[in-house]
């Protein structure tokens, strides 16, 4: 007995494969292991979509609230400013002030400006759109990624998925309580407003109808605390959350839960402006399209700080605070899929698929040991050398493995065999001729080799496509269907005939081919 | 252990019209069943929602369906016992888009009062996602035919890459008749389970046709039905153990795998089947009509290998710096 290079090689990759399987097995914390997919695991698994033109409309806005801002600080008289569709309009009453606005229009990036007769409209150009389009995805994936870094749940994934949709993915989600809260931070679009009260009309506001306040530039919002109080404020905000540079949950002189909000500089300056200019009138702070509260303005507010109060518990005024911080989605989102699955039935479709992957596996090696003998052994151990393989690989790639990819694994230790029966049957046949052993085995080899490549490759092929075109459930099952196939060539091929070898003299003196290769009829 | 008499060659394909009155008949109930019939699509497909709650006792089915009867999303729902009957599962087509309370929070909140419960798993798919899957998966199943042709052309020639084809197409229109007909959920497993018929399919036959190329090669024989007579008969006992053991995995995964894998393990278990059953009678004897030539085949060869040794020649005496 001499080894040879194939057999070293074997047990090299034998040993690279129960070496990475450990840590996966055993479920240690040291080492790259498998993670099992949110089938198998539990959790939740989330795809979203941007509503990518809500964007764009926020951005018309915020240009009519730049203009109102610019024009009062510059003495300019402009009227009925509003957006309309997808323009901002305006009138300007002084046409000699069209220089000064029309400096101004050109700082806003991608404007395209129309004006006649002292009316403008302003749109934005095709690229721009797109641009904030993209802009609002990308935003939406770092904010959300963001609250949800803060919320404190294990490895949460948060990931683009085609151009405009989002995965989240939570395997630490537990209880349907932990599930909502999750998906309330996601979503809540944390926009935060402060709003002048339009105090010539707020006495008529239960008489105006949205169209009728719209006329007047302003807007009816609903009180958040008491849904029957509606609040009349105009419609451009004085400033917005994108100037917030933190929140914190505090408490307020009745030890309930507020929040406090701070602005930077910029911000700080128009509220110290406003406040200033408007004493004695209300500021409605406004979160998410609602009234938290709408006090009365005694006196210049300097340092840009405020205090937001609603009904809170800690646990909500915690996840608002998050919100807030991590910054307002520029566009709503909503869910396209959403697939949640309990820890419990987890561990039963885990204990299902492993269940049939060891009393598939038994089976089969009973069977090859009936029909092969010995080679049915050296089958078996090159099977199973292929299981730690595949195992190993997808640690060491950081795969995750699915409920689909259970049965890929399955599956394959039925196809996996397929290359030792292919093999073995050449070589009785190389022995019914009466070759001798070693002789046999290398022209059963050779032969056997031809068929399994073609086969092996075309479905290494199919695999690829499968990836590219599958979604997640596919793709782990093609993930692990092409990392058999690849570990399959190397123990079947290269593995086993290293084995035969090693033996090839012994099993050549003794003659006793029904021993090792299950063959019961005579050679003649 | 010997199953097949190692040097009996049987005549498969003296029976040929036989087996392709029986393929014929089968593949065409097929495309009626599932033409009239068609498919209980899940949700992947579809849009809808499945929620899978599980009681601590026999789950009051009569009781689940009288109160989800009053609620909107749940008109036409259907509630079946899964697996055990403490388990049950709600299927609706109906799908909500908002994240603060979605359907899986109204099912909770309308079944309150039915007995304790826990819900395992809710699953939502919108309807546009449906679309899309099912744009995707047509596209990769034809793309995976079409590499799999030009493989097995490039490899072999284009009249086995196209009975090749023609017994894939046959071997999945089959088992998905079978499908229809039981009324499997067809869900993103089911697809899966599709393209590994689609891949087992095309292993065998590859098995085959290996041993129809070497025949060709090796014997004098020029008659192609005794040459794929004398292939399919050397490997059948390769397609019969290979299929055996697959088919060992494939029913433990079906009877072991439980309802949630049943639209991959009930369509598997045919599929390995018809595929065994393609590939010994149908695959072989399509090459045979296609009207494949085993003397042109050798010409082809002997050609090609002719051209192989000019070039080499050429290439030698290149280097020596002959021409």
């Amino acid at each position: 007995m001499k080894l040879n290079f194939r057999v070293v090689l074997l047990i090299a990759v034998a040993l690279f494969g129960i070496i990475f399987s450990i840590p996966s097995l055993t479920q240690s914390q040291h080492g790259a292991k498998v993670t099992l997919g949110l089938d198998l695991q539990g959790g939740l698994h989330l795809l979203l979509g941007v509503k990518t033109e809500e964007a764009v409309n926020s951005q018309l806005k915020s240009v009519a609230s730049g203009l109102k801002h610019f024009a009062e600080q510059n003495d300019i008289l402009i009227d009925s400013i509003s957006v309309e569709g997808k323009n901002v309009a305006f009138e300007l009453l002084d046409s000699e002030d069209s220089v000064k606005i029309d400096e101004h229009l050109k700082t806003v990036q991608g404007a395209v400006v129309k004006a006649s007769g002292g009316v403008y409209t302003v749109s934005l150009k095709a690229e721009e759109i797109e641009k904030l389009k993209t802009q609002a995805v990308d935003q939406a994936i770092e904010t959300i990624r963001n609250r949800l870094d803060q919320f404190g749940l294990a490895e949460p994934v948060v990931a683009r998925q085609g151009v405009d949709k989002i995965l989240v993915e939570l395997p630490g989600i537990k209880t349907p309580q932990e599930e909502q809260r999750a998906r309330e931070l996601i979503s809540r679009a944390a926009k935060l407003e402060l709003m002048a009260v339009d105090e010539d009309r707020a006495m008529r506001v239960n008489d105006l109808s949205e169209a009728e306040a719209l006329s007047y530039g302003d807007v009816i919002l609903e009180d958040a605390l008491q849904p029957q109080i509606k609040h009349l404020v105009n419609e451009i905000p004085i400033l917005d959350g994108t100037m917030l540079t933190d929140a914190q949950v505090g408490y307020d002189q009745n030890n309930r839960p507020v929040i406090n909000f701070s602005l930077n500089s910029a911000g700080a300056q128009i509220f110290g402006d406003f406040t200033g200019r408007s004493v004695g009138k209300r500021l409605a702070i406004v979160l998410d399209g609602k009234v938290y509260s709408a006090p009365v303005i005694n006196e210049r507010i300097g340092g840009g700080s405020g205090q937001i109060s609603g009904n809170y518990t800690v646990a909500e005024a915690n996840d608002l605070a998050i919100a807030l911080r991590s910054g307002a989605l520029l566009a709503p989102i909503y869910m396209l899929e959403k697939r949640s699955v309990g820890p419990s039935l987890g561990a039963d479709s885990i204990k299902a698929s492993l269940l049939a992957l060891v009393s598939g596996f038994v089976l089969v090696m009973i069977f090859m040991i009936m029909y092969y003998g010995l080679a049915g052994i050296i089958a078996n151990l090159a099977v199973l050398i292929n299981i730690f393989i595949i195992l190993a690989m997808m640690a060491l790639l950081g795969a995750t493995l699915t409920l689909p990819g259970m049965a890929g694994i399955v599956l394959h230790i039925g196809l996996a065999v397929d290359a030792n029966i292919i093999i073995n049957e050449r070589v009785r046949e190389q022995l019914r001729l009466g070759l001798s052993v070693r002789k046999a085995l290398e022209e059963g080899y050779a032969k056997a080799m031809r068929a399994i490549l073609d086969s092996n490759i075309t479905q290494i092929i199919a695999c690829t496509i499968l990836y590219v075109y599958g979604t997640g459930a596919i793709k782990g099952f093609a993930v692990t269907l092409s990392m058999g196939i690849l570990a399959s060539m190397l123990t079947a091929i290269v593995g086993t005939y290293g084995i035969f070898q090693l033996f090839s003299n012994r099993i050549e003196k003794s003659k006793n081919y029904k021993l090792w290769f299950g063959m019961t009829r005579k050679v003649n | 252990m010997e199953l097949f008499k190692e040097d009996k060659v049987y005549n498969f394909l003296g029976k040929g019209k036989i087996f392709f009155v029986a393929s014929f008949i089968l593949f065409f109930l097929a495309i009626a069943l599932i033409a009239t019939k068609g498919f209980s699509f899940g949700i992947d497909f579809t849009g809808g929602t499945v929620v899978q709650v599980k009681y601590q006792g026999v789950a009051p089915i009569d009781k689940v369906r009288e109160a989800l009867e009053k609620e909107e999303l749940f008109k036409h729902a259907s509630v079946t016992e899964f697996g055990s009957p403490e388990e049950i599962i709600i299927k609706t087509a109906a799908s909500t888009d908002g994240l603060s309370k979605d359907i899986g929070d109204v099912t909770r909140e309308i079944l309150k009062g039915t007995g304790e419960f826990e819900i395992r798993r809710v699953d939502m798919v919108g309807p546009k996602v449906g679309d899309e899957l099912r744009v995707k998966g047509l596209t990769a199943f034809l793309l995976t035919l079409a590499a799999i042709m030009a493989m097995v052309t490039f490899r072999y020639e284009w009249r086995f890459a196209l009975a090749a084809i023609i017994a894939i197409v046959h071997d999945i229109v089959i088992t998905f008749g079978f499908v229809s007909y039981f009324e499997i959920d067809f869900n993103i497993e089911s697809v899966a389970a599709l393209l590994m018929i689609l891949g087992y399919s095309i292993h065998d036959t590859i098995i085959v046709y290996d041993r129809i190329r070497e025949h060709i090669q090796e014997s004098k024989n020029s008659d192609f039905v005794m040459i794929v007579n004398e292939a399919v008969s050397r490997t059948q006992s390769r397609t019969t153990l290979t299929s055996l053991t697959v088919f060992f995995v494939v029913l433990t995964l079906f009877l072991f795998g439980g309802d949630i894998m049943l639209g991959f393990s009930f369509p598997m278990l045919v599929g390995v089947i018809i595929g065994t059953y393609s590939s010994i009678f149908v695959a072989a004897q399509l090459v045979v009509w296609t009207g494949f030539s085993v003397a042109r085949y050798r010409e082809k060869m002997a050609e090609k290998l002719k051209l192989q040794a000019e070039k080499e020649k050429m290439r030698a005496q290149f280097e020596q710096g002959v021409v």
